[in-house]
């Protein structure tokens, strides 16, 4: 993506060895200021708005946002190999509606359905990574046709929204897990959780995650160095699906229906937090860590402006993307004083 | 063979195709009719149809051939319409008995602050991009998402109707007998084809698309150039919002212009203009905005519900893709040659 599109796409000049050390703190600072900025909003949060300050409404983030939250890990892995996927909103979708289909209208069993909208949603990622990889097609546009097509087939299966009534769905969509005293999670929360802690220890302790931030850093180092680029970039574009469809699974706990019209817009949604969360877009340098709290930091502009109540949600919008604004800012100048 | 090469010629060969497939689909397809001193008929439509995606695919045409690409063209096109719909507003005054439509604020200072604004969208990406240095699709992100909200903010979260007859003209008139859309794209197009064919202006585009760095050195100002080509892009979102605006007498903050941006990459990239930068086709953009447009009526007229339109674009983009990959043709050639398992032909 970056190669193609932007302006700086000369590789980097190579770092001398001794500065390295102040350099990897310099690493961190993105993902500090949103720790910081988060804190921050919650403490303003907190002192404005009676209420505000209870485990309820910081759980609730999450609950609130837990396919979010889902979609970003697999988005971060995207963007730090330098990539980039517009259909993760469109997947989440699909799998809505087909798990929604599947179980209402055929009667099939959750056992058997989710199962296979997270291997459909696996496979839609892997033929798209292998589109990009094998004929070197530009992800932005790859995804984008995904997108459209994950979309359309929504609507083939129906224009209307498909509610789910099956006991299993409803169960687990009511059930909580108490954390403290009366606070509690969601399911979808804890799978979020999950899938941060899997995402973390993926990218740092696992070959697959070495080789994506190695793709991130320089593609035609690492096929230098002998790793495994080509499988890697199609595993990240599956992996992107998978996390999708278990978004979309948790969306569709979360809704207890399939609409073709979920998640719409979700792929920015996503791309925000990512780029919030301190992971650069030229790609090579992120943290699952920091996408966490990059969607936290979407849910509480959210909280902050329902609690306020005399704003609009549009503010939403306009706040996230000041937001984006500020963080690639924040990027530019960090990427300036690297090279 | 010759004319196999031009770089015009599948695009149109598709756009002939589907027009023929129309018309075998529907027999009064190409008939033309006379009335009230217009043009009626489904081409006539489709001209119509295609001239907001039209004008925001030119525009969209020299930004990816500067090496950029506009993603938040769609969300300019809700701020211009929220912008004129707001101005104009208008009610029905009845004075001394005779009703007379009033607006809020005089029509053409309502279009030029609507443009204005537009193009001070494009401005302000052009100036995170060129100035700044941010990647174009990351800097028109922030504006694709805050431009939403900033288009509900200007029309208040509601759908502004527009009661003031005099601005329909703009999206359902007629001049001289064909569609006014259509004639303000073709003007803008002609203007734009007069600029980057008749003066050094494309050249200097093309400079800068394929080569940024060496582009400065010879001496182009080559930010300026890209700054300008972002002005310009939200200028014409501009004038496309004031059409769809002024076609539907109505502005929604949320869902004018919703995935345009996508559809006008699809156009500029159905008209061989690669995304890389570099060559650019202006004629071929308006092609692409023809095919897409084409594309939809025939859909509509199978009578299958219009969104599953989106399966098929996402099949054309794809098919349009692999061709332009010379990995693609590689593998196609090497299978004219050798037959492999039939497999690898499907992927």
């Amino acid at each position: 993506m970056s190669a193609d599109l932007s302006l700086q796409a000369e590789p980097r000049s190579l770092p001398s060895a001794p500065p390295r050390r102040r350099r990897l703190d310099r690493k961190y600072v993105p993902l500090l200021v949103t720790v910081t900025l988060f804190c921050a909003m919650a403490a303003l949060g907190s002192v404005m708005y009676t209420g505000f300050f209870s485990a309820q409404v910081f759980l609730n983030l999450l609950i609130d946002n837990a396919f979010l939250c889902i979609v970003a890990v697999g988005m971060t892995f995207v963007i730090v190999s330098g990539g980039i996927d517009l259909s993760v909103g469109s997947v989440v979708a699909l799998t809505t509606m087909v798990s929604a289909a599947l179980v209402q209208q055929q009667h099939w069993s959750p056992g058997v359905v989710i199962p296979l909208v997270l291997c459909m949603g696996a496979a839609f990622g892997a033929v798209m990574g292998l589109l990009i990889e094998r004929f070197r097609l530009q992800p932005f546009l790859v995804t984008l046709a995904g997108m459209f097509l994950a979309r359309g087939l929504c609507y083939l299966i129906s224009i209307d929204s498909i509610s789910i009534s099956n006991p299993f769905y409803s169960a687990v969509s009511q059930l909580r897990f108490p954390v403290w005293a009366d606070a509690s999670l969601s399911v979808g929360a804890v799978i979020a959780l999950a899938m941060v802690a899997i995402g973390t220890w993926a990218a740092h302790y696992t070959q697959f995650g070495r080789t994506v931030y190695a793709i991130g850093g320089n593609e035609q180092s690492a096929v230098l160095m002998g790793l495994p680029v080509r499988s890697t970039l199609v595993g990240v574009y599956a992996f992107s699906g998978f996390c999708s469809a278990l978004g979309g699974v948790v969306f569709t706990f979360y809704m207890l229906s399939g609409y073709g019209l979920h998640a719409v817009g979700m792929e920015l949604d996503a791309i925000a937090a990512v780029v919030i969360g301190g992971t650069l877009l030229s790609g090579g340098v992120g943290y699952v860590f920091g996408s966490l709290f990059g969607v936290l930091m979407l849910g509480i502009i959210q909280t902050l402006i329902m609690f306020d109540g005399t704003l609009s949600s549009w503010w939403t919008r306009i706040a996230i993307g000041a937001l984006l604004l500020v963080f690639c800012l924040l990027q530019r100048a960090f990427e300036r004083k690297r090279t | 063979m010759k004319l196999l090469q031009h770089r015009l010629f599948w695009p149109v060969v598709t756009l002939v195709l589907l027009l023929a497939v129309n018309a075998a689909v529907n027999s009064s397809f190409l008939r033309l009719a006379v009335r009230d001193g217009h043009l009626y008929g489904s081409l006539v439509d489709i001209l119509k149809g295609a001239a907001p995606l039209g004008l925001v695919a030119l525009g969209m045409t020299l930004v990816i051939a500067t090496r950029g690409i506009d993603i938040s063209v769609g969300a300019v096109v809700a701020i211009a319409g929220g912008v004129a719909a707001w101005m104009i507003g208008g009610s029905l005054v009845i004075h001394d008995g005779v009703s007379t439509y009033v607006s809020r604020f005089p029509m053409p200072l309502a279009i030029v602050c609507a443009l204005a604004v537009a193009a001070l969208c494009g401005a302000w990406n052009g100036a995170l991009v060129a100035w700044v240095g941010m990647q174009p699709i990351i800097a028109t992100l922030v504006l694709m998402v805050a431009g939403r909200g900033i288009a509900q903010l200007i029309t208040n979260g509601q759908i502004i109707t527009v009661y003031y007859a005099p601005f329909f003209f703009v999206g359902n008139g007629y001049w001289a007998g064909l569609p006014f859309p259509f004639l303000l794209a073709a003007a803008v197009f002609l203007v734009m084809a007069w600029l980057v064919r008749r003066t050094a202006l494309g050249l200097f585009i093309e400079a800068v698309g394929i080569n940024p760095a060496a582009a400065h050195l010879a001496g182009l100002p080559a930010r300026r150039i890209t700054f300008w080509a972002y002005v310009f892009c939200g200028l014409c979102a501009g004038i496309a919002g004031l059409v769809v605006s002024s076609t539907v007498k109505s502005a929604d903050g949320n869902n004018a212009g919703l995935l345009m941006e996508l559809d006008a990459i699809l156009a500029v990239t159905l008209g061989g203009t690669s995304l890389t930068g570099g060559r650019f086709s202006l004629a071929g953009s308006a092609i692409g905005a023809l095919i897409i447009q084409t594309l939809t009526y025939l859909i509509y007229s199978f009578g299958v519900p219009p969104e599953v339109n989106l399966v098929v674009k996402a099949a054309v983009v794809f098919a349009v893709m692999l061709l332009q990959s010379p990995e693609f043709r590689r593998t196609l050639a090497q299978l004219a040659r050798r037959p492999l398992p039939a497999q690898e032909a499907t992927r």
